[in-house]
């Protein structure tokens, strides 16, 4: 076994990360019917499910123990990714660029 | 100036690279880095085109969050069961492996069954109101693709059977081509994963040394996760929630 993979989370932590990815899911389904947070609602529900998504990506993808390398090839294609849903939605709904 | 290999892997430990790292694990972390770019693009389209559908059902009429919620939970699971499936082969228990394995699969199969299911309710959706009076719409019993339908209906009983389709308006289109090709990623890792499962039945072909085949698997499946997380935050909570002023 290598050095990388001794750190490797446990079958217990594996487990208790799939606990907390359920009650955050839980917690969102819960704050979608809590109509009085109005727009509130969008960041609350992002930081969320940036959560869920920054845990399955560190701990069961094991990005954490990996070589940096592998992080900056995955990372910038989540942030190349992010960027064209904002521009895009940018250029469509304030017609940023039309001519 | 090439290095030997350093990583933990297996197999290939004797391969020379440039990096030092296992090329088959790069190759499948630049593949999911260009695959998010892919589901971006996905994404946005279907951004840019929300609330532009000229004619109706409209997403408020046809999600069912508390299912959809179902699923995503299965499929969080799935991704446990995929993480524990790769800890037991490290470990040399291969019983473990094929249990949790084969409950990746049938979790994996369960997630596409809600969503057969989900396509097939969105194609049937079908709307019946006895009464259309001015009287009940005001009270904000009916939602807006229904009062649409009574603002347009010449009686009182108004009855539509028109399901959301690909081809109905522009959310059915890029609502079907995001989840749809999400779907068939969801699909293509239950075969692999059977596959995996199988090939452990065979000597020699599933081992502790040779766990790169698996941990290969494993990104790819939690991959399919984590695009959901996003698909169900995204489309389905936001697009679902009555924004005030909307």
């Amino acid at each position: 076994m290598s050095q990388e993979e001794a750190h490797h989370p446990t079958a217990k932590q594996y487990f208790r990360i799939a606990m907390v990815l359920s009650v955050i899911t839980a917690v969102e389904v819960g704050i979608f019917y809590l109509e009085f947070l109005g727009y509130w609602m969008v960041p609350i529900l992002v930081v969320l499910s940036t959560a869920k998504f920054a845990l399955v990506v560190m701990y069961y993808m094991h990005l954490r123990y990996e070589h940096k390398l592998f992080s900056y090839l995955f990372v910038s294609g989540v942030v190349l990714a992010t960027i064209v849903i904002f521009a895009l939605v940018a250029l469509f709904s304030f017609g940023i660029g039309r001519w | 100036m090439a290095t030997e290999v350093n990583n933990d892997t297996n197999h290939d430990d004797h391969e020379y690279t440039t990096t030092g790292l296992n090329h088959r694990k790069m190759l499948m972390w630049a593949f999911l880095g260009s695959d998010c770019m892919f589901f971006g693009a996905l994404i946005a389209t279907y951004l840019v085109y929300q609330g532009k559908s000229l004619v109706g059902p409209y997403p408020v009429d046809v999600f069912d969050i508390p299912v959809t919620s179902v699923s995503t939970f299965v499929l969080l699971m799935s991704s446990m069961s995929m993480v524990l499936a790769y800890a037991a082969l490290t470990q040399n228990k291969i019983s473990g492996f094929r249990i949790w394995m084969a409950s990746t699969a049938i979790m994996g199969a369960t997630f596409i069954g809600f969503q057969v299911y989900e396509f097939s309710s969105f194609s049937t959706f079908h709307v019946d109101i006895e009464s259309c009076n001015e009287k009940i719409v005001k009270h904000g019993i009916f939602d807006e693709y229904e009062e649409e339908l009574c603002a347009n209906a010449k009686e009182d009983h108004v009855e539509t059977h028109d399901g959301l389709q690909p081809q109905t308006n522009l959310f059915g289109t890029t609502f079907y081509t995001l989840t749809g090709f999400h779907g068939a990623h969801v699909t293509l890792g239950i075969i692999w994963i059977l596959s995996l499962l199988f090939l452990s039945y065979k000597k020699g072909m599933i081992t502790p040394e040779r766990h790169l085949d698996v941990d290969l698997a494993a990104l790819y499946w939690h991959f399919v996760d984590v695009v959901w997380i996003v698909i169900f935050t995204v489309i389905y909570l936001f697009g679902v929630f009555p924004f005030p002023g909307s």
